[in-house]
C-alpha cells in the first residue's frame, strides 16, 4: 500500500486523560508532530502565540485549545477532537480537560472511545485522579486501556519506579471491570517509547506507545451477536419506480442481519422476514453493526421511528422500569419528581427518577447510600420509570442499546448520561 | 467466523448517513447549506445515499455572495437538476440592495462576513430549523470544538463555552421556538478522507479543484485569482499561473496553490505531502487569530 493510500484502514477512537502537569498536551503534540499531522502554518501560529504569551518553549497545548477563552486562560474548557493517521490506522483523539467539569468531559469523550490513554507522572505515582480516570474508563466500558507512565527521564529511567506503579495499578484495577490493560514507560518530552523504542530503558521488552495504538485488536469491540435494528426513519419514495416501497432506515446497533432472516418488531411483536437490505450502492446479503442500511420486510406491518427490529429468538429487555448508572452533567441538579425526556437509540419517552440508590465516590469507589443530593459530575445509581417501554440491553453487553441521555423539559439541555445496568 | 469489519471510509460514511437521517426524522424543516465546495458536495452525496431510493427530503440552500467562481455556480445548478433537488438561493447582493448590510471597501474588501446576515435572513424567511453544513473538525481550531448537533439561539448565535454535552450517538435536537440547529454530518472526516472518498465514489467536483491556467495576483504570501471584484493595490501585478484551488470560497478571499494536479490521484498525492492546512489559503480566516470563532458565534457557517 502506498503511503498516500489511506482508504482501507481501521479507525481507532481514543480518549486521553491526565491533568495539566502530566504532559498530556506534550504527548498529543508529539503523536501529531511525529506522524506529520501538524501543518507548518499551525505550528507557526502556535509558535507566534507562545511568544506573545512570553513562553520560552512552544506550547503545543495551544494546538488543541481552540477557543478564545481557553487560550486566554490557558485551560481546556471542552472536549477537543484531533485527527492523525499513520500508514496502519486512522486515529480520532477525544482530548478531555483535566480540571474543571472533569467527570462530565471525560464521560463525554469516553462514550465513543475504543481505548483510553491514561497518563501517570512517574515521580508522583498513582494519584486520586488516576483512580478516577480508570474508574470512568471502566464505567463507560472502554474496551482497552493504556497506562502511560510518563516523565521516566525525571526518575532516571528507573525500572523499579515503573514496576511499582504497574503493580499498584493492577491492585487497584482488580476492583474495576477492565479487561485489556497495557502499560508503557515513556517520556513524552524526550520521545522515549512514544514512536521510537527508547535506548534508555533496555529493561523494557514491550512495544512503543504508537505500536500499541496501531495494533491493539479492535475488531471485536462491536457486538455482532445480538441483532438490534432501531428504526430511525421510514423511506417512502412515492415515485413511479418505487411506488409501494417502504424501507426502514437505521444504523445496526448490534448483530448481523441477513436477507431472509426471521425478524420480530418491537413493541408490536409482529413477525416477518427480511425481504431485502438496501443501500444506494445496491442490495446486500448481510449487514452488521455499525452499518447504516435500509431494510424492507416481506409483510406490510405498521412500523415507525423508535421501533426496533430484532430476531425472535434473541430479544432485548422490554420495560418501563430501568436501573442505570447516571452521570449528572448539568450545574443544576434534579428537583424531586422532575420529569425528563429520555433518549435511547431512536426511541424517546419521558421519565422520572423514582429512586436514588447510592452515589459513588469516584476516588475511593465507596458507595454512599445516605447522600441523595445529586450534583454536577456525580455518579449515582438510580431507578427510572418511563412513560413508554424501552427496548434495551445492559450497557455492559451493548453500548448502543444500553445508553441513554436525559434532557431537561424546560431548558432542553442534556443534563445526564446513563448506562443501563 | 466471518470478519465483520468496516474500513475507515465506510465507517465514516455510516456515521454521516446516521446523522443525516436523524436530522430528517427530528426536524420539521431542515436544509442543506450548499456552497459548491467539495465538503458540501460530499454531504449532498451522502444525503442521496441516506434516503435512497427516495430523493433528498430537504432543499439545498446556497448563500450567493455574487462573488462566487462562475464554475461553482454552473456546477451547483447542474447538480441540483441532476438529483432533482429543490435549490434555494439567498442573495448577498439583495441584502446589500435592501440596506441590511454595507459593502466593505478597500483592498481587502470581501463579502465573506456579509454572508452571515443573508444566511440568517434566509433561515428566518423559510423557517428552517436545522441547517446541515460540511464543516469538519480538522479544518480549524474553533471547529474542533463543534458538536454534530450545534444549538443556535434565536439570534442564530453559537455559545461555544456553553455547548450541550454530546454522548454516544444520542443527539439532542430539542429547542425553543425561533431557535435552530446547525448540524455537521462530516465532523469526523479529515481532508484526506474527503479526497479518498471522492475518488473511490467517483464523485464529480468543480473543475477549479484541478490544475488550470488563471490570471492571478500575489498578496500577503497568497495567490488570489484575479477578478473584477478584487481591488488591486498599485504595486500588484496580474500574472498568469498554473494553479488549482484546495478550498472554494469567494473569489476575493480564496487563495490558489501552484499545482499541476490534473487527476484525483495527483490531488491525493499533493494533499498527503502538503505542509500547510487547506484553510491556510483562506484570507478570511487570517483576519485575526480567532476569526473563525468570532464569525461562528455570530451565526456563520
Amino acid at each position: 500500500m502506498n503511503e498516500a493510500d489511506q482508504s482501507n484502514m481501521e479507525i481507532l477512537r481514543f480518549t486521553t486523560a491526565g491533568s495539566v502537569d502530566d504532559g498530556k498536551s506534550t504527548l498529543i503534540g508529539r503523536l501529531l508532530y511525529d506522524s506529520k499531522s501538524i501543518f507548518e502554518d499551525q505550528l507557526l501560529a502556535v509558535e507566534k502565540s507562545s511568544e506573545t504569551k512570553g513562553l520560552d518553549h512552544v506550547d503545543l497545548s495551544l494546538l488543541t485549545d481552540g477557543l478564545k477563552a481557553e487560550r486566554e486562560q490557558g485551560i481546556t474548557i471542552d472536549v477537543a477532537y484531533r485527527y492523525f493517521a499513520t500508514p496502519k490506522r486512522k486515529f480520532i483523539i477525544a482530548d478531555t480537560p483535566g480540571h474543571i467539569q472533569y467527570t462530565r468531559n471525560m464521560v463525554t469523550g469516553a462514550s465513543t472511545a475504543n481505548l483510553a490513554l491514561i497518563l501517570i507522572d512517574a515521580r508522583k505515582g498513582i494519584l486520586e485522579q488516576t483512580c478516577r480516570h480508570a474508574f470512568i474508563a471502566s464505567l463507560l466500558k472502554i474496551p482497552h486501556i493504556i497506562i502511560c507512565v510518563n516523565k521516566m527521564d525525571l526518575v532516571d529511567y528507573d525500572q523499579k519506579v515503573y514496576d511499582d506503579i504497574v503493580a499498584e495499578f493492577r491492585k487497584f484495577a482488580a476492583k474495576l471491570e477492565v479487561n485489556d490493560v497495557h502499560f508503557v514507560p515513556i517520556s513524552a518530552l524526550k520521545g522515549d517509547n512514544v514512536v521510537d523504542k527508547s535506548e534508555n530503558m533496555d529493561w523494557y521488552g514491550g512495544s512503543t506507545l504508537l505500536y500499541m495504538l496501531e495494533t491493539i485488536h479492535i475488531g471485536s469491540d462491536q457486538n455482532h451477536v445480538d441483532c438490534r435494528f432501531p428504526v430511525q426513519y421510514v423511506v417512502r419514495p412515492h415515485s413511479d419506480e418505487y411506488h409501494d416501497y417502504r424501507g426502514y432506515a437505521g444504523r445496526i446497533a448490534g448483530g448481523v442481519f441477513k436477507k431472509g432472516d426471521d425478524v420480530l418488531v418491537l413493541p408490536s411483536g409482529f413477525t416477518s422476514k427480511i425481504k431485502s437490505i438496501d443501500t444506494f450502492d445496491g442490495e446486500l446479503e448481510n449487514a452488521f453493526a455499525p452499518m447504516s442500511v435500509t431494510i424492507t420486510l416481506e409483510d406490510d406491518i405498521d412500523i415507525s421511528r423508535g421501533d426496533m427490529i430484532v430476531r425472535p429468538n434473541n430479544q432485548p429487555n422490554v420495560s418501563q422500569d430501568i436501573e442505570v448508572m447516571l452521570c449528572w452533567l448539568n450545574p443544576k441538579g434534579p428537583v424531586p419528581r422532575a420529569k425528563y425526556y429520555v433518549q435511547h437509540t431512536s426511541n424517546e419517552a419521558r421519565a422520572i427518577i423514582k429512586d436514588i440508590l447510592y452515589k459513588v465516590d469516584i476516588n475511593t469507589l465507596h458507595r454512599n447510600e445516605e447522600d441523595k443530593d445529586i450534583k454536577m459530575n456525580d455518579i449515582t445509581r438510580v431507578k427510572l420509570r418511563t412513560t413508554n417501554p424501552l427496548f434495551f440491553d445492559s450497557y455492559r453487553r451493548n453500548r448502543n442499546t444500553g445508553s441513554i441521555i436525559l434532557v431537561d423539559e424546560s431548558t432542553n439541555e442534556t443534563v445526564a448520561a446513563g448506562m443501563i445496568i | 467466523m466471518e470478519n465483520y469489519y468496516l474500513n475507515n471510509l465506510k465507517e465514516l460514511e455510516a456515521e454521516s448517513i446516521y446523522v443525516l437521517r436523524e436530522v430528517a426524522a427530528k426536524f420539521d424543516k431542515p436544509a442543506l447549506l450548499f456552497s459548491g465546495g467539495k465538503d458540501s458536495i460530499l454531504v449532498t452525496h451522502l444525503a442521496r445515499k441516506a434516503f435512497f431510493p427516495a430523493k433528498i427530503p430537504f432543499p439545498l440552500v446556497h448563500i450567493d455572495t455574487g462573488h462566487n467562481f462562475p464554475e461553482t455556480i454552473e456546477f451547483r445548478d447542474r447538480l441540483a437538476k441532476e438529483i432533482g433537488a429543490n435549490l434555494i438561493v439567498g442573495s448577498v447582493q439583495k441584502s446589500i440592495d435592501e440596506g441590511k448590510v454595507k459593502e466593505e471597501t478597500g483592498f481587502y474588501a470581501s463579502r465573506n462576513a456579509l454572508q452571515t446576515v443573508t444566511l440568517l435572513d434566509t433561515i428566518e424567511e423559510y423557517k428552517f430549523d436545522a441547517c446541515l453544513g460540511g464543516a469538519r473538525r480538522d479544518e480549524e481550531k474553533a471547529r474542533a470544538k463543534e458538536r454534530f448537533f450545534s444549538h443556535r439561539d434565536d439570534f442564530g448565535q453559537w455559545d461555544p463555552k456553553n455547548q450541550r454535552p454530546e454522548l454516544w450517538n444520542l443527539f439532542n435536537g430539542k429547542k425553543s421556538m425561533g431557535e435552530h440547529f446547525r448540524v455537521f454530518p462530516i465532523s469526523n472526516w479529515t481532508e484526506m478522507d474527503v479526497w479518498q472518498y471522492i475518488k473511490y465514489e467517483k464523485i464529480e467536483i468543480p473543475s477549479i479543484y484541478f490544475t488550470h491556467k488563471r490570471k492571478c495576483i500575489e498578496r500577503d504570501g497568497s495567490l488570489l485569482g484575479y477578478s473584477e471584484f478584487l481591488n488591486l493595490k498599485p504595486t500588484e501585478k496580474i500574472v498568469e499561473k498554473q494553479i488549482r484551488f484546495r478550498t472554494i470560497g469567494d473569489m476575493t478571499c480564496t487563495g490558489a496553490v501552484e499545482s499541476d494536479a490534473s487527476t484525483m490521484d495527483d490531488i491525493i498525492n499533493e494533499v498527503s505531502v502538503a505542509r500547510e492546512t487547506e484553510r491556510g489559503t483562506r484570507s478570511d480566516d487570517k483576519r485575526s487569530e480567532t476569526a473563525m470563532e468570532d464569525r461562528k458565534k455570530q451565526g456563520y457557517f
